[in-house]
């Protein structure tokens, strides 16, 4: 599983932080999105599903690994 | 699909439950003549919403031709130096970016006791020489207010002053002249603020006034913005929030029985009350068909209804019951897209902490009138409650 975030889109909303802060945090500097790890544990991907539908900017893109495939890292 | 006819707004909520959206933005997708003969799209669909505040073919600018004007007060000020809530990107982003790190999520939540510390101290004074007293003027309303001045750096002891003037800029209402006054009155009083915080640290508008990259004009609108969306969409949002658990005793129960239920239960009051009671205007740059097979042509004015959105039964079963227990996060009470509320997490975590402690320290409240005595406020873009009469 492999977790992206555009910068350039994020809008500060938080919503990612709060619901995926295994994965998600801000920068104190800027407010944007700082992303801790880009192939998290496969369990958080309904976590990840739900931070990705709520960014308002859709910054957040998670690619899944198909069934059968790779496990996560 | 192509209805014409001519709606106020915010349109009425002439009767039954007045927690629900007016039954005027209860249709599909359709054509309207706003009060200034120019025609608009009325969209109440979850995906059509979604889609027009998050594409960036849809523009928030107010000075773009097509732009819907909604009320005459909004056309008396559309010249006006415009806050970021109407502005596209760069600009847009460019202002707002400024403020982002005052809400990072670290940042409100350190801001926690103290919000708990203005939250139990109105329950005090409101204890103190009830009952009966008014839940909005005695606790809903003070709770954000002292909040986001102390976040701004406005003297509380102004409240009465910019409290009423908000009230007289968000009535659809009043005539231009008032709607004028209320602007001047309010932008004079936070360039004088900010030109006075020069050189200090304390507050958001220090921070803003000490940038060279902002001229003071933009300054007192972004501090109008805050200092307006910040007591105003909260005080209203934790007296309608509070009423309904009034009248839904059981999921109050429920709350007090089990706290760890808030978060969530703040998140379906959003859902359920969504009190932005005009819905959200934008105007087309360029040709766009909307999930639900409206075209939207280039130029085109559009009204994206929140309140309908949020009741969409196929995102939130049973959407037209208050369930506290839902997972209503996916709601857009907050807007989406890039406009989406800046003060989210300040909002949320004001709720949280005004409705759990009101139900902690207050088990027995109750309304002090008849429910359809309750006076509810339809005249301002916001939603809400002139007054909520409660005892204990």
């Amino acid at each position: 599983m492999h977790v992206t975030v555009d910068q350039d889109r994020c809008c500060s909303s938080g919503q990612c932080v709060l619901t995926a802060p295994e994965v998600f945090d801000q920068n104190e500097q800027d407010g944007l999105v700082r992303l801790l790890q880009d192939r998290p544990a496969l369990a958080l991907l309904p976590a990840l599903r739900t931070a990705a539908a709520l960014c308002p900017g859709g910054a957040i893109t998670v690619t899944a690994p198909a069934a059968g495939g790779e496990s996560g890292a | 699909m192509s209805i014409v006819d001519e709606l106020a707004f915010p349109a009425p909520r002439p009767s039954g439950c007045p927690f629900d959206p007016p039954p005027a933005y209860r249709r599909p997708a359709a054509r309207l003549t706003l009060w200034d003969g120019n025609p608009c799209w009325l969209l109440t669909d979850y995906q059509d919403v979604r889609t027009v505040l998050s594409d960036r073919r849809f523009s928030a600018d107010g000075r773009n031709p097509g732009f819907p004007i909604l009320t005459r007060s909004q056309q008396e000020l559309r010249n006006e130096t415009p806050s970021f809530l109407r502005l596209d990107d760069p600009e847009h982003a460019r202002l707002r970016r400024m403020l982002t790190t005052e809400f990072l999520i670290k940042r409100v939540e350190a801001m926690r006791p103290g919000i708990q510390r203005i939250v139990d101290e109105a329950l005090d004074a409101m204890v103190g020489h009830g009952p009966p007293a008014d839940l909005v003027a005695e606790f809903a309303l003070p709770v954000p207010s002292l909040v986001i001045c102390e976040l701004l750096g406005v003297p509380y002891g102004d409240h009465a002053f910019f409290q009423r003037e908000s009230f007289r800029l968000l009535d659809t209402t009043a005539p231009a002249a008032t709607t004028r006054s209320a602007f001047e009155a309010l932008t004079a009083y936070l360039t004088e603020l900010a030109a006075s915080r020069r050189g200090r640290e304390d507050g958001i508008l220090a921070r803003l006034a000490a940038r060279t990259d902002l001229t003071l004009p933009e300054v007192a609108v972004t501090g109008l913005l805050l200092l307006v969306a910040g007591h105003e969409t909260t005080a209203n949002m934790t007296s309608l929030s509070a009423l309904a658990l009034l009248q839904h005793p059981a999921q109050a129960d429920l709350l007090r029985e089990r706290p760890e239920l808030i978060p969530g239960a703040v998140e379906e009051f959003l859902r359920y009350l969504t009190i932005i009671g005009s819905g959200l205007p934008r105007v087309a740059l360029a040709d766009v068909e909307l999930p639900g097979g409206t075209l939207v042509r280039a130029g085109e004015g559009v009204l994206a209804v929140l309140s309908t959105a949020n009741r969409d039964e196929g995102l939130f079963p049973g959407g037209e019951e208050l369930d506290v227990t839902r997972d209503a996060r996916r709601h857009l009470a907050f807007g989406f897209g890039v406009h989406q509320c800046l003060g989210q997490p300040l909002a949320r975590a004001e709720l949280q902490i005004a409705l759990s402690t009101l139900l902690r320290r207050l088990p027995a409240l109750r309304l002090a009138v008849p429910f359809d005595e309750v006076p509810f406020r339809n005249e301002t873009v916001i939603y809400g409650l002139r007054a909520l009469p409660v005892a204990w």
